[in-house]
């Protein structure tokens, strides 16, 4: 229990509440054990309560989860993917592989959080994860044993175990026993935004090499924006200290941070790590804008993704220390050296008093004077090169450190931390050594994910060993620790002369000054990857992937590093392998005999960083998915109850039912009943509508139609049918001609869009010659049909009495603008859907509230029903008219009866490849009429159509039933559908065979058109 | 991506919708006693299906729905999707008029 001494609970009541704020700092000092006394970046003056698995403690502001549980003292933190073994903190930052967490609970649970990146705030609550029943005794670690099963390529090998225990036995006990964090599942009640934003030159990362571009390029006067992913910017400069231009390092940051801040053209984005590199200089980013405190405020989004359009972009994103792999190196104390450094220096918290380094590179020697600047003690240096480097020597002797030539075999401890770290020398001579903090360096990787994002390939440089960017996207470069450049001087230069190129190219011609001066700090390392020894050695921390899962991963064939991270999920977790694949690759190299740049890097693919869909989605959820259209009289049919179907983006009245009806089937046949019978209308705004104008409109519409339309009169209608240039149909619609020069034309609802293309690119792409204009006129009309024996009698009470409005005078087909009660000109087509004596009127939108109920109080004497979209489908199935099911991208014009619209006399779109032998085969499926012969049974559509006595089959299929509906007319179910040779078979009965529904039974073939086939009524 | 409009400046692809290679010419012809002219099925068989699978820059059609309603060609590289012109396309899909003894 050592490594808990000092961090007991703290009652919330006692220590914190009721007392002075210096009190509450003091208390709250007492509870960290591994708080230093003073420095670091954090604001004692604010403590912060949070508690972890149930555990009070206490942090300040300006801390990370992670420091803070550090200077708790606290080391064991989450339990591994596979084998459940004990893990701690190794980083300290966004590259953290091992410490992730559960936030916050019930809908706001998120799993997975990197405790490395999550700012603290009071009262925040945080949970292990992947652990039963605690995070210290955790009976899933019993996996350790079972470790066989786990072995590389262990999804492929157990899907080749006996199929039916796979279901039932090994998937829940692997479900179970393997994975991270659970996430809520109650609907995220946070809110989510998405913005865009345009500049000159992108910065991305805000440390030395960021700050020197970004200030170079603001100050030549491009427009600059400097994305930092931190809470603050100064990258390792907060970690690492240093002297520039004479100042201490923390001096420079504020001053150069107050100037770009006063520059009018520099846009700093802090908390925003980018994380996608799209074509043609388009970035994607995520701001956590309100991670960092308990709840996003009234109105405020808790992260928002940034589309950033940049000519040119600097990526300043440091490097990344890379772990050795060794027995051991997953305990929880073992650390990254650079973050030892960091927790120390930029959080005043220790993560060790006796600090063992290992380190084969002279950047890792940094860690000594740190630990020993902040009273720690240095255990012992492991330097495998077996020398002091130059600049440590005066340091070494004078501190009399204990250094060791050689590398770590094993690391002492369990749950409660590193308690000691066994060294083999360079002479096979091994050793243990007393320490609680184990740092390692294995040398640093430039950053060169964003870089390689287009399929670019980085470059092997063997004095850093390390990959360095190749090929970046057009007009990106790297500079500073990304571009492979370790000495603080070389950052600032780097950072300078990238930033002000970047402005000079987009056209700034300011004076972007000189670049700041800092040493030139050697850095020298010898690769060391792997201290081969006994035990676990852990390539990737979060997927759990041993060395020896490589090395099999290579026995077994899979030599590729596409192959190796598939078949061992090698770098596949959410930390995408940032402190693992280029160890993974290096130690298949040497299994393999190869280089490293033989071997290769895999394929680099955004998302950088992982991104919550929620934050992809933004605003576009639940009702608002996509945006609403509503129909001119949606409030109108809304307030009679109507029920709304989605049709597209449009929202439809389906049926209006009234008090006692029991369903859908009752409401839609008394609308049908009262069309028939007497009158109804209903809103078919929907539909798409567009103005033809120019002296060869009538021209164009014969070639996109398959009849012809100059030879319309001026003052009617027609209906028209387009063909794709395939031969298959495409849309169909009424076409009137309201002027020589002036057609109004429909499409259906569902083409509008589709057929306005269409249109425009036969009028631009095509036949630019033509004398034609084309305009969008679907939202400029609310459209009404009203149908019925008592429709005349109803727009008589609705037209201006100079109109006529006799048969002869508005003779079906007839198609003319017409003068209403009141003034309001409104477009009225004799055309009807239903069969019954119809019209069409259009008004101006504006006008569709009002007509609707202009009908109704016009209409009262009459009976007048508004009806929806189920009634206009049952009547127009008992008159045959096809629609949507019917044209579904497969039929004909013959197929759907209507071959003999198109016109031999003229070239129109499809017209030649419709004349295909196949599109014109005898045996081809048509439209018919279907009704079962048992006339109580409800016909379903999608049931196949098969010769009565047939074996239902592939060979014996005949065809399907498209449309059904209950016709009130029929007083039985019928259908239309698609059916071989079927207009030759009217009388035929044939056997309707619907195997999703398990039913089976007769159906008669008929003439599609059910109802009045004489068309009488419709013309009286 | 963005696609700079000759009409409307550079904006975002979700504005355009795509339709592929603008090398296609639709056959010209004229129908005389009712009868498409010898010949015309392949033409049209080769317009509406044949196309180059290209890798590097190629002629292709985009559609600013979102914006002017214009028809566009675009000169993009297939493989890094960099655009190197984008034009108004009137007239480029339809071919010449076949003329008599041709
Ligand atoms: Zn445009």
């Amino acid at each position: 229990m050592s490594g808990y001494s000092g961090s007991e609970p703290l009652g919330r009541t006692a220590a914190l509440e009721g007392t002075t704020p210096s009190a509450r700092s003091q208390a709250a000092s007492a509870s960290q054990s591994h708080r230093l006394r003073s420095g670091g970046l954090i604001d004692r003056q604010q403590p912060l309560q949070f508690s972890f698995d149930g555990k009070v403690m206490s942090g300040f502001a300006g801390d990370t989860l992670a420091s803070a549980l550090v200077a708790n003292g606290v080391k064991l933190v989450a339990r591994s993917f596979k084998y459940h073994r004990p893990r701690g903190i190794i980083t300290a930052g966004s590259e953290e592989p091992s410490a992730l967490v559960e936030m916050r609970s019930g809908a706001r649970k998120e799993p997975n959080t990197r405790a490395t990146t999550q700012e603290l705030y009071d009262g925040l609550v945080a949970q292990s994860q992947n652990r039963w029943p605690s995070l210290r005794r955790d009976f899933m670690s019993i996996n350790q044993l079972a470790a066989p099963i786990f072995v590389a390529g262990f999804y492929y090998k157990t899907f080749m175990w006996p199929a039916k225990f796979w279901e039932k036995v090994y998937e829940p006990l692997i479900r179970r026993a393997a994975g991270l964090g659970k996430s809520a599942e109650l609907p995220d009640p946070d809110h989510y935004d998405k913005a865009w934003a345009h500049c000159d030159v992108l910065v991305i990362g805000g440390g030395a090499a960021g700050l020197a571009a970004a200030l170079a390029a603001g100050r030549a006067g491009s427009r600059v924006i400097l994305v930092e992913e931190d809470s603050r910017l100064g990258g390792r400069l907060l970690s690492d200290g240093g002297e520039i231009d004479g100042m201490h390092a923390e001096e420079w940051v504020r001053r150069t941070v107050d100037e770009l801040a006063s520059l009018a053209n520099v846009r700093i984005m802090v908390r925003t790590a980018l994380f996608g590199v799209y074509d043609g200089g388009v970035y994607a980013a995520l701001e956590r804008v309100n991670d960092h405190v308990p709840l996003p405020g009234p109105h405020q989004v808790r992260q928002r993704v940034w589309r950033i359009v940049a000519k040119r972009s600097v990526v300043t994103a440091g490097a990344i220390e890379r772990p050795v792999v060794f027995p051991g190196n997953d305990r929880p104390g073992v650390m990254m050296a650079s973050a030892v450094r960091t927790y120390v220096h930029r959080f005043a918290a220790m993560p060790g008093r006796k600090v063992a380094l290992f380190t084969n590179n002279d950047d890792g020697w940094r860690t000594v004077e740190a630990v020993q600047q902040a009273g720690g003690d240095i255990a012992a240096v492991i330097d495998p090169r077996g020398k002091v480097p130059a600049e440590y020597q005066a340091l070494a002797e004078l501190s009399d450190l204990r250094v060791f030539s050689g590398g770590v075999s094993d690391v002492k401890g369990g749950v409660d931390g590193v308690r000691g770290v066994v060294v083999t020398d360079n002479n096979g001579r091994t050793q243990q050594i007393d320490a609680d903090c184990l740092a390692v360096s294995g040398g640093w990787n430039p950053n060169v994910g964003l870089s390689c994002f287009h399929r670019g390939r980085p470059v092997w440089r063997d004095d850093i060993a390390a990959f360095v960017p190749g090929d970046s996207p057009k007009g990106m470069t790297t500079a500073g620790a990304a571009n492979g450049e370790f000495s603080l001087g070389a950052c600032l230069r780097d950072g300078h002369t990238a930033g002000a190129a970047a402005a000079a190219e987009c056209g700034a011609s300011g004076n972007a000054g000189e670049a700041s001066e800092a040493g030139d700090e050697v850095y020298a390392i010898s690769p060391l990857w792997q201290v081969k020894a006994k035990g676990k050695a852990f390539v990737d921390f979060q997927h759990d992937v041993t060395a020896s899962d490589v090395t099999l991963a290579q026995r077994e064939g899979f030599e590729s590093v596409e192959h190796l991270k598939r078949y061992t999920t090698l770098g596949m977790a959410t930390d995408q392998g940032k402190t693992s694949n280029i160890t993974g690759l290096a130690i298949m190299a040497e299994a393999t005999g190869r280089t490293i740049p033989q071997t290769g890097t895999t394929i680099y693919r955004p998302p950088y960083a992982p991104v919550a869909i929620g934050a992809l989605a933004g605003h576009h959820r639940d009702e608002n998915f996509h945006a609403w259209r509503l129909t001119p009289s949606h409030h109108w049919a809304a307030a009679r109850g109507a029920v709304f179907v989605d049709t597209g983006l449009w929202k439809r009245a389906q049926w209006y039912p009234q008090p006692g009806e029991k369903d859908w089937i009752e409401s839609v046949t008394r609308e049908v009943l009262a069309v028939r019978n007497g009158v109804g209308f209903c809103d078919v705004s929907t539909l798409g509508k567009v103005d033809v104008r120019g002296a060869d409109a009538g021209t164009f519409l014969d070639r996109v139609y398959i009849n012809a339309f100059s030879s319309l009169a001026v003052g009617k209608a027609r209906y028209g049918l387009m063909l794709r240039e395939d031969g298959i149909v495409m849309d169909d619609g009424t076409t009137s001609r309201i002027a020589e020069d002036h057609y109004f034309l429909t499409t259906t609802t569902a083409k509008a869009g589709p057929v306005m293309a269409h249109l425009e690119f036969c009028r631009q792409v095509l036949w630019p010659e033509l004398d034609v204009q084309l305009s969008s006129a679907s939202d400029q009309w609310a459209q009404f049909s009203i149908a019925g024996p008592n429709t005349r009698k109803l727009l008589q009470e609705l037209v201006d009495p100079s109109e006529d409005m006799s048969n002869e005078g508005f003779p079906f087909m007839g198609a003319r603008e017409v003068k209403l009660r009141g003034g309001v000109t409104a477009r009225l087509f004799r055309i009807s859907f239903s069969g019954e004596i119809a019209f069409e009127i259009s008004v101006p939108a504006r006008y569709g509230g009002a007509m609707a109920q202009n009908l109704m109080i016009a209409g009262r004497d009459l009976g007048v029903t508004p009806y929806g979209t189920e009634a206009l489908g049952v009547m127009r199935i008992e008159k045959g008219h096809v629609a949507g099911p019917e044209l579904n991208g497969t039929t004909t014009a013959d197929d759907l009866g209507l071959g003999k619209m198109m016109s031999k006399k003229k070239d129109f779109i499809g017209r030649v490849m419709a004349g295909r032998e196949a599109l014109t085969a005898p045996d081809r499926q048509v439209v018919v009429g279907i009704k079962p012969l048992d006339q109580k049974r409800r016909l379903r559509s999608g049931a196949h159509v098969v010769p009565k006595g047939a074996i239902p089959g592939p060979e014996t299929d005949q065809g399907y039933v498209t449309s059904v509906c209950y016709s009130p007319m029929m007083e039985q179910w019928i259908g239309l559908g698609l059916v071989e040779r079927g207009r030759e078979r009217f009388g035929e009965i044939v056997r309707i065979h619907d195997p999703l529904r398990s039913e089976d039974y007769e159906a008669e073939i008929c003439n599609p058109v059910f109802y009045d086939p004489e068309g009488a009524r419709q013309r009286g | 991506m963005r696609i700079a409009c000759p009409f409307c400046g550079e904006r975002e692809n979700g504005e355009f919708t795509y339709l592929g290679d603008a090398s296609p010419k639709r056959p010209n012809f004229a129908v005389d006693s009712g009868e498409s002219p010898e010949g015309v099925e392949d033409a049209f068989y080769d317009y509406v299906y044949l196309r180059d699978n290209v890798a590097g820059y190629m002629r292709e059609y985009w559609y600013h729905g979102g914006g002017c309603r214009s028809w566009l060609i675009a000169e993009r590289n297939t493989v890094t999707h960099e655009f190197r012109s984008v034009t108004a396309a009137p007239g480029v899909g339809a071919a010449k008029p076949v003329q008599a003894g041709e």
